[in-house]
């Protein structure tokens, strides 16, 4: 009996922890779960504000039922007429000045934080990354580093990694909920954040701002390694050799037809900066399929056969000849071999 | 005309006495017609947005159909639903508070009303004509200029048609409270719902010219090849977003001023006290509209106008926290010691401080720029701005509705299904809203078609769509609510022992609303002759011949005018033959300006007699 209540108890304790963790959202998604500097700091502010106005709200609502269980008309008072108070300047100046001081306990650490994410200064030795926005894909441009990546990007934890933003079409904003506050990437400009993860870990990223039909399915990842990892990414991603066939005899078909169908005319592997579809790189270490698609193949040939389906309104429907299932079949072999590096999303605990 | 003539005539000439009426009274209430039929339209598509979102990765509508979808809600909520509601409140109400017996400018009146019909229309008949606007009701430059189809095109027409009827409709509420208030009325004497759609007015006559402005670029950008916002030919799309939130920002108090007159109204009447600092109220109420005109780039914190200009517009929207803290804790005070009667009318009015108070605490916490970096543009904002335009607008009319139910239709509305409509609305409300707080930071963004499994955001999305079928059990109740009343017992002249002019005078008033202009001897002019032991106001003039002025279709034309060159401007882009529609119509509307510049119309006079036998 005893071990029996001993066990419901961790049940429960359990069940209970597992409902308020579900309450703040799925881990690495979660503005609620910061594992990031921006993060950090907009936490911060969230739960200064938070502290502010509920101590605002518990005064209004006391005051609320105090006048709704003292003040409410009673039988045999229907002629009863209250007394028409003009004003109190006391009360007023009370309530005039208490939400002034609120105000400015919120403001200050706010002006300090934004300043402070603004800092630019490092960004001349540090990691830079420009990051372009497209319909309805992300792409990455290591500075200087001759990397290209689409989907994912890789990162080092602890250091600050500055991202350069522009947008190649219409409005995006880049956002990673658990890492940073977003940004918003326009056509016009180049705009600057930097981000620094505390740990490892695959952080999710959407685009919040509103880009069309598929703009609820613009996902993406920043997976965050170590150091010495990022390292031997990059010496990775910088030895890929674009023209190497494949190994086995379905990959090569696969190359062939990706070159016959000129999916290169869009496409890019190695680090060529083509950028009017997705750098292929390292596809078959990506997370994920077009950014929401479990990385198997057969989604990948699902996706090859017809996009529009997956994604309505993406610039690859209608851009390539028809394929035959076979055809797809061998390109999705090949691709999903292109894996140039030993770090994966799995070293970053994915 | 009293309005038992009114009912012995057929159909037709029911119609033709709306469609010509230059009466603000009239006219208000096609205002609420239309504004209600938009908002049955605009909470349909919500409705379709909920039932989409119930369940992850849902395929009951597809994406782009799921765009069109919740940009016509915003669009037809803020446009075309709750501000002529508001304005035909205002319409209908303020001439009575004020005791004018029309407004300044009852032609432009009336003009502004089809305006908006007409612009409303328009942009409803994207829906049958291939497909209507899905950038969203902010319409973003460059995604609404490389949107596909005539949808976008629909808006901009729509937009401009409604907006000048609202501008419209602004400056001749300013003229009407400068120049036609009664024998001591002035303004420290002045409702609070008078004042508040006065200071309304002076937003709209500032904001909807930089609405004007934007969507006329945007109108030559996509229908005359010019290039505001064409990056590639040097153009820039974030002056859309400073244009627009120029107008876009003062426009949330453009509806959020008239439901703050609206409670104080409501508040001190059903308490039987007067308002508590009715000075400071005034006061606020002027500040809040001079500062949410300082305060737009804060829907721009993620655009990268950097961090001074971020601290800047993050201090100032923090300081509108201020003044809308004085106005609670006013009401708070107008209601201690009074003798509180709560019914339907004052439900809302109660519902509306703590809703309203999380929404504007929300707002506080989206003020803090870096807060908000994690907040912009998910379901966080989502639930504030409902809870802002929701809980406060909405719950506004519904109030409102219910407290001025008798004196515009002479019956009152049904109190047990008052009550069910608040509770189901109210609980509904809250289910769907609260938890989307915590959607948006759990990394739900707003405008999302799909969520995708196993991100934490099913049980949330699922909530909220269970209260937004609860809030349209509460609408269909006060639907039901209207129909039943029809046939209930007549409302006297004063039924809630009123405090303010417009119940001094029958339920409905005369055309003429004030047989004799009252004199006014102090705030709350009504309840002070109450309290003396008169119990109806002193005449300020001897009885005498009132001029009104006639009725004429020619607002109705000229509105048409405009509806057909809308759609002219809109298929020229695709056949120069339909440049003939633009000429066709601009001449009707030009036309019909030109009859009523050339044709003296001098009104008529009800004569003394009449007036005295209508008294009888």
């Amino acid at each position: 009996m005893k071990g029996w209540m001993g066990k419901s108890k961790v049940i429960f304790l359990l069940g209970s922890l597992a409902l308020i963790l579900a309450g703040c959202g799925k881990e690495n998604l979660s503005a609620l779960r910061p594992k990031g500097y921006g993060a950090d700091s907009s936490m911060n502010l969230i739960i200064l504000s938070i502290i502010i106005m509920t101590f605002v709200f518990i005064v209004v609502m006391l005051v609320y039922v105090v006048v709704l269980s003292r003040f409410r008309k009673k039988k045999g008072q229907e002629d009863y007429i209250p007394r028409q108070v003009e004003g109190n300047k006391t009360l007023e100046t009370i309530w005039t000045v208490i939400p002034i001081i609120l105000v400015i306990i919120l403001a200050v650490p706010t002006v300090v934080a934004t300043f402070d994410l603004a800092n630019e200064t490092g960004s001349e030795d540090g990691l830079n990354i420009e990051v372009t926005g497209n319909q309805y894909w992300w792409h990455f441009n290591y500075e200087g580093q001759e990397i290209q990546t689409s989907q994912d990007m890789y990162i080092p934890v602890g250091e600050e990694v500055h991202l350069n933003m522009v947008s190649s079409d219409v409005i995006h904003s880049f956002w990673v909920p658990s890492l940073s506050g977003k940004m918003d990437a326009n056509p016009e400009n180049e705009n600057n954040m930097y981000i620094e993860a505390h740990e490892e870990g695959v952080y999710w990223g959407k685009c919040a701002e509103l880009c069309g039909p598929s703009h609820s399915l613009m996902d993406f990842k920043v997976i965050a390694v170590s150091p010495e990892e990022f390292d031997q990414w990059v010496d990775d991603m910088q030895s890929v050799d674009p023209d190497e066939e494949p190994e086995d005899s379905v990959a090569q078909d696969g190359k062939a037809a990706f070159e016959e169908n000129s999916c290169m005319g869009c496409h890019a592997i190695g680090s060529s900066p083509a950028q009017v579809g997705p750098n292929l790189t390292a596809f078959g270490d990506r997370s994920q399929i077009a950014g929401i698609l479990e990385p198997t193949k057969e989604n990948l040939v699902d996706w090859i056969m017809d996009p529009e389906s997956i994604k309505p309104g993406n610039k690859m429907t209608g851009n390539y000849p028809d394929l035959s299932e076979e055809e797809a079949d061998s390109i999705a072999e090949y691709l999903m071999q292109l894996q140039p590096s030993e770090v994966t999303p799995e070293s970053a605990g994915d | 005309m009293s309005i038992a003539a009114t009912q012995k005539r057929g159909f037709g000439a029911v119609l033709w006495d709306y469609l010509t009426t230059v009466d603000h009274k009239k006219i208000g209430i096609l205002y609420l017609i239309g504004g209600g039929f938009f908002f049955l339209i605009g909470g349909l598509e919500a409705l379709f947005v909920r039932i989409q979102l119930l369940v992850p990765e849902n395929d009951f509508i597809s994406a782009g159909f799921y765009n069109e979808m919740f940009t016509m809600h915003g669009t037809t909520m803020i446009f075309l639903a709750v501000m002529p509601l508001l304005i035909g409140l205002m319409n209908y109400i303020m001439p009575l508070q004020i005791g004018a017996r029309d407004v300044a400018f009852p032609f432009l009146n009336s003009l502004g009303l089809w305006l908006f019909i007409f612009g409303g229309v328009l942009l409803n008949c994207s829906w049958f004509l291939g497909g209507a606007p899905d950038s969203g009701w902010t319409a973003y430059a460059p995604l609404s200029l490389q949107s596909p189809g005539h949808g976008i095109d629909f808006y901009v027409m729509g937009l401009q048609l409604s907006g000048a009827g609202t501008l419209i409709g602004g400056i001749n509420f300013l003229v009407t409270v400068v120049t036609m208030r009664a024998p001591g009325m002035t303004y420290m004497r002045m409702p609070l719902f008078t004042w508040a759609t006065f200071i309304t007015s002076v937003l709209i006559l500032f904001a909807f010219p930089a609405l004007t402005v934007n969507l006329f670029l945007l109108m030559f950008d996509r229908m005359f090849g010019s290039a505001f916002f064409d990056v590639a030919l040097g153009g820039n799309t974030v002056i859309w977003q400073h244009l627009f939130w120029l107008f876009g920002h003062p426009e949330v108090y453009i509806l959020i001023l008239p439901a703050f007159g609206l409670f104080s109204d409501v508040f001190s009447t059903f308490s039987k006290k007067r308002l508590f600092g009715y000075t400071a109220m005034v006061f606020a109420t002027v500040l809040i509209a001079f500062l949410g005109f300082m305060v737009w780039a804060h829907h721009m914190f993620t655009v990268g106008l950097g961090p001074v200009a971020n601290s800047i517009f993050a201090i100032a929207t923090m300081a509108i926290a201020v003044p809308t803290g004085i106005k609670i804790f006013n009401w708070l005070a107008t209601m201690w010691g009074g003798s509180i009667t709560i019914n339907s009318s004052m439900l809302w009015a109660l519902g509306f401080i703590p809703t309203f108070t999380i929404g504007g605490m929300t707002g506080v916490m989206l003020a803090s720029a870096v807060a908000d970096y994690q907040y912009h543009d998910t379901y966080f904002v989502v639930a504030h701005f409902h809870y802002v335009m929701v809980g406060g607008t909405v719950f506004g009319i519904m109030s409102a509705l219910h407290y001025w139910w008798p004196k515009m239709f002479g019956r009152i509305l049904h109190e047990g299904m008052g009550k069910i409509t608040f509770w189901t609305f109210f609980i509904g409300f809250h289910l769907t809203f609260f938890v989307q707080h915590f959607l948006g930071l759990m990394g739900m963004p707003r405008r999302y078609w799909v969520f995708l499994e196993e991100q934490g955001l099913d049980t949330g999305n699922l909530v909220s769509s269970i209260g937004a079928f609860l809030m349209s059990i509460g609408v269909i109740v006060f639907l039901i609510n209207i129909f039943y009343t029809i046939k209930s017992k007549k409302a006297p002249a004063d039924p809630w022992d009123g405090r303010s002019l417009e119940w001094s005078i029958p339920s409905p008033p005369p055309h003429y609303n004030f047989k004799q202009e009252p004199l006014v001897r102090g705030l709350d002019p009504l309840w002070i002759e109450k309290m003396e032991g008169k119990g109806k106001m002193t005449a300020a003039e001897p009885l005498d011949d009132i001029h009104m002025p006639n009725s004429t279709i020619v607002p109705f034309i000229m509105s048409v005018g405009f509806f057909i060159a809308g759609f002219g401007f809109i298929y020229q882009v695709d056949h120069s033959a339909w440049l003939s529609a633009v000429y066709v119509g601009m001449a009707i509307a030009l036309g019909a300006m030109a009859f009523r510049s050339l044709k003296d119309d001098h009104g008529h006079h009800i004569t003394k007699e009449e007036l005295e036998r209508e008294a009888d």
